[in-house]
């Protein structure tokens, strides 16, 4: 693994306000491997802040301070270049590829072996075998396994989950919590979890940042 | 580029209106230098006032606008309110946009078949019920009074109204309002009237104006089925600018002017009906009454969409056998022998146009569609709130054909651009431009934003995200908007005729032309061949997606 790829993500000053009103103050640093979560009821502003973070913020609100990666400022970069992986609620499998073809979607361009890694990829989550098959026929499940393994395919240098596991039920979210940041710290990518739960802060293991 | 879209689009239908309306304006007033008209005089509008019937063409024109709208929204509302859920909801709801498609002049000739004197309802009851043993001497067709105009104009309106609520509906959350009033007591239909309605209205209002306006000033359809002495004020207006005597010309811009008044007030009084309306019922809204008139109002709301629908169906199954019939004595239900005669005599004149047909609406809509698109997509990027030029798309559907479309050949002339197939693309591209847009941008704004920003994140620039996730997950609505545009352009009889100067001909065009014949047969095929065309359209935009491969469950709708 390259030193890059282990830059910290840091957020300095961060200050979100929805028409004049300020919502949240956040300075962090998130370290390679780490899960920094950040906590607050809905109204708090905390996806506010990964679409700050992510490129996507709604023009209604008004936000400051800064975002780095190591040493490159993602502000200046347009959303597709700023090499961060998002997971939200829904796995989000576009309906019109198969699920090898959402996996290659996230692939960058110019790479060897292509199948062999979407292979590979499905093998590790234990949906080998399943590159033709229509996302709508798998389990909520099997979806967001999918979805996880297209993110970390894409070679993200830092992630943003939106409540990634409060659509699942009971049992397959413990299942899915130890799944995804077991994957994201073997990749060693700094990573910001957003959620109301508790428990998913306490599996995250990190340091935790309350809100409102 | 992409920022350059909407002020496009606004100048493409902006531009044409305004143009064309000046340039009938001007000659209405003597102003028309190419003609020798230098000075501003009222000689053509003493010269309008002194035709015969002018009175009566003008009084036919307003009233089938008013009354045929009244009609087709209380059909389309009174379904809406009694059949949301039943068997004849969901059976609509697949049946309309065919019954769009099908066009006004196709519809005119089936139901001229159905109801002339010696039509197929007429054969149906004859003589058992009358004792007709020969056809009634009688205008049941082109009758003075426009009735049967208005009965046409009512099947073509029905289903367009009723596509408009349906679209609007979703953002009401009408099973909810619905499920709180019966929670009062209130039964589904008088709950419906009360709680949807009145937050359904407003969000049609543009289209119910628009039918207006199409309404009072329609040619293809009263060519067909409207009064001959005088026939309607468009009509009229068609005849004294085909006129030979170039002098007509001036009265006919004049005829245009007032045909944009005729129609302004159709609007004017439907607005101080709707006013009326308002008050009248503001008690009635929250009087408590809960129960009162369901039933009957349940049954026509049920039976009067079944039966415009039937009469529009059963239409086009008069097209057809009049397309194959042989000898047909009255009062048989059915002719003595069926024939391919017809069809294939008319096969070799079929070609030209059809090729015209389908040229000018592939053209015109691919256009369209690409305008569309690019406008949506740099919505969607600047985030800007698309209300305030809304009422700009409807302008050349709320302006009469007959009103600018004149004056549009005549500012195209003055730029040195003859009549020919380009001008015919664009002049169908004004119509086609707005219903493409209606049909798509809702669909386009409500896709989850989070699909693009899933794209973006696994480094997909944006762009490549409209052609690679946008474009696929909208296949089907794309498609869809695609085929009404298709109907649209296939449907335009005016601005072909008028902007073709005659030459271009399109299987509307020529359809309409046989009106003024009498060979029942050959407007059969005819119109069955111009109802057929926007079909195809649709079956291809349902089936393409199958066929595409894109066989996967989530995408189906």
């Amino acid at each position: 693994m390259t030193a890059s790829f282990c830059a910290p993500l840091r957020l300095e000053q961060v200050s979100i306000a929805l028409a004049g009103r300020e919502l949240l103050v956040v300075d962090a640093t998130i370290s390679s491997g780490e899960v920094l979560t950040v906590m607050g009821p809905s109204g708090s502003g905390k996806s506010t802040l990964l679409a700050y973070i992510a490129g996507f913020l709604d023009r209604e609100f008004t936000a400051s301070g800064g975002v780095w990666l190591g040493e490159r400022n993602l502000l200046s970069l347009p959303a597709e270049q700023r090499n961060i992986g998002l997971l939200f609620q829904d796995p989000l499998l576009f309906p019109h590829l198969s699920v090898g073809g959402n996996l290659r979607f996230g692939l960058p361009r110019h790479q060897k072996d292509k199948r062999q890694q979407v292979t590979q990829a499905l093998e590790q989550v234990g949906l080998a075998g399943f590159e033709s098959r229509d996302p709508a026929t798998l389990s909520g499940g099997q979806q967001s396994r999918v979805a996880l393994m297209r993110l970390l395919l894409s070679k993200p240098r830092t992630v943003l989950l939106d409540e990634p596991f409060s659509k699942l039920d009971t049992a397959l979210r413990q299942e899915m919590r130890t799944l995804v940041f077991s994957q994201l710290r073997e990749a060693g990518l700094p990573t910001l979890l957003v959620t109301h739960d508790h428990e998913d802060a306490n599996a995250a293991g990190g340091p935790v940042i309350e809100l409102g | 580029m992409l920022r350059l879209a909407p002020a496009l689009i606004i100048a493409l239908l902006v531009l044409p209106v305004g143009a064309g309306l000046m340039m009938v304006l001007l000659p209405a007033f003597g102003y028309l230098p190419t003609l020798g008209g230098h000075g501003a005089s009222l000689a053509p509008w003493q010269m309008l006032f002194a035709q015969p019937g002018l009175g009566r063409s003008v009084m036919v024109s307003f009233a089938s606008g008013l009354v045929s709208t009244a009609v087709a929204l209380v059909i389309v509302v009174l379904f809406l309110a009694a059949s949301r859920g039943t068997w004849l909801d969901r059976g609509m709801r697949r049946l309309v946009s065919p019954l769009l498609a099908i066009p006004h002049a196709a519809i005119a000739f089936g139901f001229a078949f159905l109801i002339a004197p010696s039509g197929l309802v007429a054969r149906l009851i004859s003589p058992s019920l009358t004792g007709w043993e020969r056809p009634l001497d009688m205008l049941i067709i082109n009758d003075p009074w426009g009735f049967s105009l208005m009965a046409g104009l009512v099947l073509k309106e029905v289903p367009f109204l009723l596509l408009m609520s349906l679209a609007a509906l979703p953002q009401l959350a009408p099973e909810k309002r619905l499920m709180l009033a019966r929670s009062l007591g209130y039964s589904p239909t008088i709950g419906w009237l009360k709680t949807v309605l009145p937050s359904l209205y407003p969000l049609i209002r543009l289209p119910v104006y628009a039918v207006i306006a199409y309404a009072t000033s329609v040619v293809d359809m009263a060519l067909i089925l409207g009064p001959k002495l005088p026939p309607t004020l468009s009509v009229s207006i068609l005849g004294w600018f085909n006129d030979p005597d170039i002098s007509q010309r001036f009265m006919a811009s004049a005829a245009a002017v007032l045909q944009l008044g005729v129609t302004v007030a159709a609007l004017l009084c439907w607005w101080l009906l709707e006013q009326l309306i308002r008050s009248l019922t503001r008690y009635w809204l929250i009087n408590g009454s809960r129960q009162r008139g369901e039933i009957i109002l349940r049954l026509v709301g049920r039976s009067a969409l079944l039966f415009s629908s039937i009469t529009a169906l059963a239409a086009l199954v008069g097209l057809g056998l009049f397309s194959l019939a042989g000898f047909w004595r009255f009062p048989e239900v059915l002719p003595q022998m069926l024939t391919l005669d017809h069809w294939q005599r008319s096969g070799p004149m079929l070609a030209t146009p059809l090729i015209n047909t389908a040229l000018i609406g592939l053209v015109s809509t691919v256009l369209a569609t690409a305008l569309v698109l690019a406008t949506l997509e740099n919505e969607h990027r600047q985030h800007i709130q698309p209300k305030r030029a809304l009422w700009l798309l409807y302008l050349p559907l709320l302006v009469p054909q007959i009103a600018f479309l004149f004056g549009l050949i005549v500012a195209a002339e003055s730029l040195g651009i003859r009549p020919q197939l380009g001008l015919v693309i664009s002049g169908h591209l004004l119509f086609v431009l707005p219903y493409v847009y209606l049909s798509l941008a809702e669909t386009y704004r409500q896709l989850d934003p989070r699909w693009l920003k899933v794209a973006r994140s696994l480094g997909v620039s944006r762009s490549s995200a409209f052609w690679r996730v946008r474009l696929p997950l909208l296949l089907a609505p794309l498609l869809t908007a695609f085929a009404v545009g298709l109907a649209v352009s296939i449907g335009q009889y005016l601005p072909t005729q008028l902007l073709g100067a005659g030459r271009v001909t399109t299987v509307t065009t020529e359809a309409v032309a046989l009106a003024s014949g009498s060979n029942r047969r050959l407007i059969g095929v005819w119109a069955l061949v111009q109802a057929g065309l926007p079909l195809i359209g649709f079956m291809l935009a349902l089936g393409l997606p199958r066929l595409l491969g894109t066989h996967r469950r989530d995408l189906a709708t």
